[in-house]
Formats: C-alpha cells, sequence, structure tokens
C-alpha cells in the first residue's frame, strides 16, 4: 500500500509571532519555515513503516504558499518518495477547505491505505484537518495515536484520550494523526538532503470557491498586568495566601 | 431571530456531563437570548446518558435530545460524530458549540466534515449579533495571537475551550427525547479494544479549575509528591512542562504549552518552571498565574501575577501547611 503524509509549514515553536500592522496576519519577515512538529512523526513514522516492508511508497502532500516546497523536500530528506504540493496563497485558510483540497489531492492517488497527519499544526492548531479529510474520504480516523501496528487491512492503534489511553483497532484505508510519543523523528543526513532535490516534485491546483470562514482581525494576545513579587523564600508564602484569597479571590 | 438555533453536544465522562459542557450550554443560551428569540437544543450520545439527561434542564435548553444505544459504551469518534450529524442534519441548527475537551476536538471536526461545512476550534470568546451570526476569538500560534473568525458557513461550528465562559443556570422546559442512529456498531470503520482509565477523580488537565505544574526545578521525579500533596489540598491537577517530560520524570498526558496541552484554569501554580515562550503559549490564558522559581530573572515571573522568588523545596511545603490551615480555618 501506499502511505500519504500531509504536511505543512509552519513558524518554529519558539518564532517570537509579529502580528502584521493591519491585522490580517502575522509579520513573516524574517520567520524561517518549518515543517510542523507533529507532521514530523508522521513522515517519521511512513518512513518506518516503508523501512518495515509495510508500505510501497511514502508521498507527502501539502497545502499552501510556494515555499511549502522547503518543508515538503525535508519530508522527502526524511525518507518519503515523491511529493505534491497543493498550491493556495490564501494568507488564511479554513480547515475544511485544506481538508477537501488534501482529499482532492490524496484521491488522485491509487493504493493509498494509510494517510498519516499530525494532530495539529502548531500555528492555527484546529486539531480538524486530520477527521475532516477522513470523513470527506470515507476513510476511518483516530487521532492522537502513539503507537500503529499495519495489519492485514487493519491497523492496531494506541491513542492517548484525557484521562485515559484506548487500543484500536482501524479498518484501511485510514487517516491517524500524531501525537508526541509516536516516535523521534530522524534527522536527515546531508547525502539524503540531496538525494531529495531530485525526488519527484509536483505541483496541484485547487480550487476553494468562496472563502467558509474569514480572519476579521488578528491581534497581539492581552497584554497581562504586570504581576508582583511577594518575597523571598517561604517567608513570603502566608502574604501570598492572604493575596490569592483576598486580592485575586481564587481561594 | 427567532429561527436561531443552537446545538450543543453535552460529553459525558465517568458518568457526568462534563462542565465545559454546562459552560457551552450556557453559552448557547446567550447567543439565543442575543439573537432575541430561538432555541437551545442539549445532544447527549452513549450507553446509559438517558439516566442522567434530565440534569441538562437546569441549565435552560429548550429541548433535550438523547442517542444512546446499548452498543455504544464510552467515547468513540466515528460513531458519536455520526450519530451527531444525523442529529444535526435533522435539526438544521444555526450553530453548532462543542467543549474543546479532547473528546470534543475529536468530535467536533467529524459532524463539521459530515455537515460539509468548516469549524473554528477551542475558542476562547464568542460574541453574536441579533442574527445568531457568531464571531469568535480563538488563540493562534500557542497564543502568541488571538484571531477574530468569522464562519460563513451554516450551521457554524464551534468548539470552546474550558474555563472560557461561566455556567449560568436558568429555566427550562425541556422534555428528554429520545432518537436511535441509523446505523449499528458493525457499521463502524474502527472499533476500541481496550480503554485504559486512569484511576483518579481530579479533573482532567484540559478542564481543571487549579493546576499545579512543575519544571526541571523539581530535580527528579520523586520530588512530584511534594506537588502531589499540595495539588491534594487545593483539588489540583498536576501538570509539567516539556522539559519533565522529555526527561520522562512525567508522562505525556502531563506535558502543558505548545506541543502539550492548553490549560485556562483559575489558578495556575507553576513550580521550578522558567517559563520557555513554548510553557507560557499553554497556560496564559489561566486566570491567575502564581510562579516560584529560585532564579528571580525566570521568564514565567513576566507572565506570573503573583512570585514568590525561592527555593520550591521549601516554598512548597510551607504553602501546603498555609492552605491547609486556611481551610481548617473555613
Amino acid at each position: 500500500m501506499k502511505v500519504v503524509v500531509c504536511c505543512k509549514r509552519v513558524p518554529p515553536t519558539d518564532a517570537r509571532i509579529k502580528v502584521a500592522s493591519d491585522g490580517s496576519g502575522i509579520d513573516e519577515e524574517g520567520v524561517q519555515f518549518v515543517l510542523n512538529p507533529y507532521d514530523e512523526f508522521a513522515v517519521e513514522e511512513a518512513v518506518k513503516l516503508k523501512e518495515a516492508g509495510k508500505a510501497e511508497e511514502v508521498i507527502v502532500v501539502g497545502v499552501g504558499p510556494a515555499d511549502t516546497a522547503a518543508v515538503l523536500k525535508n519530508a522527502l530528506a526524511m525518507g518519503a518518495d515523491r511529493a505534491v504540493l497543493v498550491k493556495d496563497d490564501a494568507g488564511y485558510r479554513d480547515p475544511l477547505s485544506i481538508a477537501r483540497a488534501l482529499a482532492d489531492a490524496i484521491g488522485a492517488e491509487e493504493g493509498v491505505g494509510l494517510v498519516l497527519c499530525g494532530r495539529q499544526s502548531v500555528d492555527q492548531q484546529s486539531l480538524a484537518v486530520g477527521p475532516m479529510l477522513a470523513t470527506i474520504a470515507g476513510m476511518g480516523c483516530v487521532m492522537d495515536v502513539v503507537k500503529v501496528e499495519v495489519g492485514d487491512g487493519t491497523a492496531s492503534v494506541h491513542r492517548e484520550a484525557e484521562g485515559r489511553s484506548e487500543d484500536i483497532e482501524v479498518k484501511l484505508p485510514a487517516v491517524l494523526t500524531a501525537q508526541r510519543g509516536l516516535n523521534e523523528p530522524r534527522y536527515a543526513k546531508l547525502k539524503e538532503i540531496l538525494k531529495a532535490k531530485k525526488k519527484p516534485f509536483a505541483e496541484r491546483e485547487f480550487d476553494f470557491g468562496e472563502p467558509r470562514a474569514t480572519i476579521e482581525k488578528l491581534s497581539p494576545p492581552p497584554e497581562r498586568q504586570a504581576g508582583k513579587i511577594v518575597g523571598d523564600g517561604p517567608g513570603a508564602v502566608p502574604e501570598l495566601v492572604k493575596l490569592l484569597r483576598d486580592e485575586a479571590k481564587v481561594l | 431571530m427567532a429561527d436561531t438555533k443552537v446545538l450543543v453536544f453535552c460529553e459525558v465522562q465517568r458518568g457526568r456531563f462534563k462542565k465545559g459542557s454546562l459552560e457551552a450550554l450556557s453559552e448557547a443560551k446567550r447567543i439565543v437570548g442575543k439573537a432575541g428569540g430561538g432555541s437551545v437544543v442539549a445532544v447527549a450520545v452513549g450507553n446509559g446518558v438517558g439516566d442522567i439527561a434530565g440534569e441538562l434542564k437546569a441549565y435552560g435548553p429548550d429541548r433535550v435530545i438523547v442517542c444512546a444505544p446499548d452498543w455504544l459504551e464510552g467515547y468513540n469518534g466515528e460513531a458519536h460524530g455520526r450519530i451527531v450529524a444525523e442529529i444535526a442534519k435533522s435539526e438544521a441548527p444555526t450553530a453548532i458549540l462543542v467543549t474543546a475537551t479532547l473528546d470534543g476536538k475529536d468530535l467536533a471536526p467529524r459532524v463539521a466534515a459530515a455537515l460539509g461545512v468548516t469549524i473554528a476550534t477551542d475558542c476562547t470568546a464568542i460574541d453574536s449579533d441579533g442574527d445568531g451570526r457568531l464571531s469568535v476569538v480563538r488563540p493562534v500560534y500557542a497564543g502568541k495571537a488571538y484571531a477574530t473568525i468569522k464562519i460563513a458557513d451554516t450551521p457554524q461550528v464551534v468548539s470552546l475551550r474550558p474555563n472560557s465562559v461561566p455556567v449560568a443556570e436558568a429555566e427550562g422546559a425541556a422534555a428528554v427525547e429520545t432518537v436511535e442512529p441509523s446505523f449499528g456498531a458493525g457499521d463502524l470503520r474502527y472499533t476500541v479494544k481496550a480503554v485504559n482509565a486512569a484511576k483518579t477523580e481530579k479533573a482532567d488537565l484540559t478542564e481543571a479549575d487549579r493546576v499545579v505544574s512543575g519544571g526541571r526545578g523539581l530535580k527528579g521525579p520523586e520530588h512530584f509528591s511534594i506537588l502531589e500533596e499540595l495539588a491534594e489540598t487545593i483539588g489540583a491537577t498536576v501538570g509539567a512542562s516539556r522539559a519533565v517530560v522529555d526527561a520522562g520524570w512525567r508522562p505525556h498526558a502531563d506535558q502543558i504549552g505548545q506541543t502539550g496541552k492548553t490549560i485556562a484554569p483559575t489558578l495556575y501554580l507553576g513550580f521550578g518552571i522558567s517559563g520557555a515562550i513554548q510553557h507560557l503559549a499553554g497556560m496564559s490564558t489561566s486566570k491567575c498565574i502564581v510562579a516560584v522559581n529560585k532564579d528571580p530573572e525566570a521568564p514565567i515571573f513576566k507572565a506570573a501575577d503573583y512570585g514568590i522568588v525561592g527555593d520550591l523545596f521549601e516554598v512548597v511545603p510551607a504553602l501546603t501547611e498555609e492552605l491547609k490551615k486556611l481551610q481548617a480555618d473555613g
């Protein structure tokens, strides 16, 4: 079977985010976009499946502006076989539209047994594209998986939920979203980076239609009032408790 | 507008409705109120939920719809998603609200996609107009920016971050109606084979009202016991920084931050956490932040409402004692 991995370009998690002065988006100047950290887990898992002989081909698919190509090439350097970029220059695209574009690209491939996504992108952090894509494509979907074993026509997965974990059996084809703990993504070796440049890279178009949701405004987070240092060491504890009770009224 | 109709999925865990779902119900009442009329429909799904569905009436839904097939024990995203989508198709609401717990985050996109509409997830505020059209605020880039979003699709599907809006009791005349799904367990693409539930009555991290969190300053996994004792004293849930999770001191599930859980408790107490930008991203919507760190320059003090500079191994036991004393005094 083929395994598709959905990839997005995002600002690194330690990047300072500056809202553009017109409030329409972020100021991208100087931002070094990277492959979404959760997508790295997904790519790693797909490549491991190929190395274990469970997958014939690993295809990475991304939706985004032209420079999404760079993170798709990172995924190729990690061991994926080819990349497909669905070009989209909209600054903001809602989760359903992205899921539709991905489903369209995946639908053009034959023999896809598994689609892996990061559980969320660290920019929009919707946690929605994976399950939406599955619903559109008519596939089962398990979110937040930390262990995957591909069998014959099914996959056994372990997922982390809130206050519990679950063992799940899902029919293939299916969409799985990768949670931290699934694996340790590899660093691409120089030789692989060079090889990645020669791997097949295709571009697709998708008709997104009218926007389904729009960002009216992007604002910096509300300023927190400067806090106060109550004091030093355990001697400050009685005063802290008093403040929490009488001033903050949280006890 | 009188045809404003808000459907609220009410999540059940361990035989009780989640507080976040009651928050969503309360928000739905406010949306309908602002629209000058309309209705709120509460939906509960799963075997046995009929027994507790009456509890929802205290939050003022106009109707309560229960779907409780005996084969649906616990949460199954596919089954729950299909059932809620079926109910939504027949009810044709103008908006659907879900609490953004992990199960809510799993469910809502499935429902929205089945209805062919988009979603705004993990919102911290909802504003609405006289036509029941929503304008929602959601933290993006891990809280480094806030996006105000308008959804053009109908229904407007929104998940609401727990602890973001107050719960309000309201009059409700709702009778409980029961519906059946159009499909059975055999039609599902996935089956939950085993559930390993945490043996705790504690609130889940994402919706806990109080959180006690530890970082590298704890120096080792064994020292978390002092935080657990403090948490026990005030009924808090224990969380951790990424450094601590990466070191294997605490499970992934406890991690707060950009690549962990996002929390918004009333009270957050952080000990031995320097306050990396990724950690702050996960807890900066907490209402009151207390930080204890021996480094006065630790960035977490900039985010904190109250700070103590000092050795957490001295401060934590003193704090636990002081809080016990406070409770004893009533």
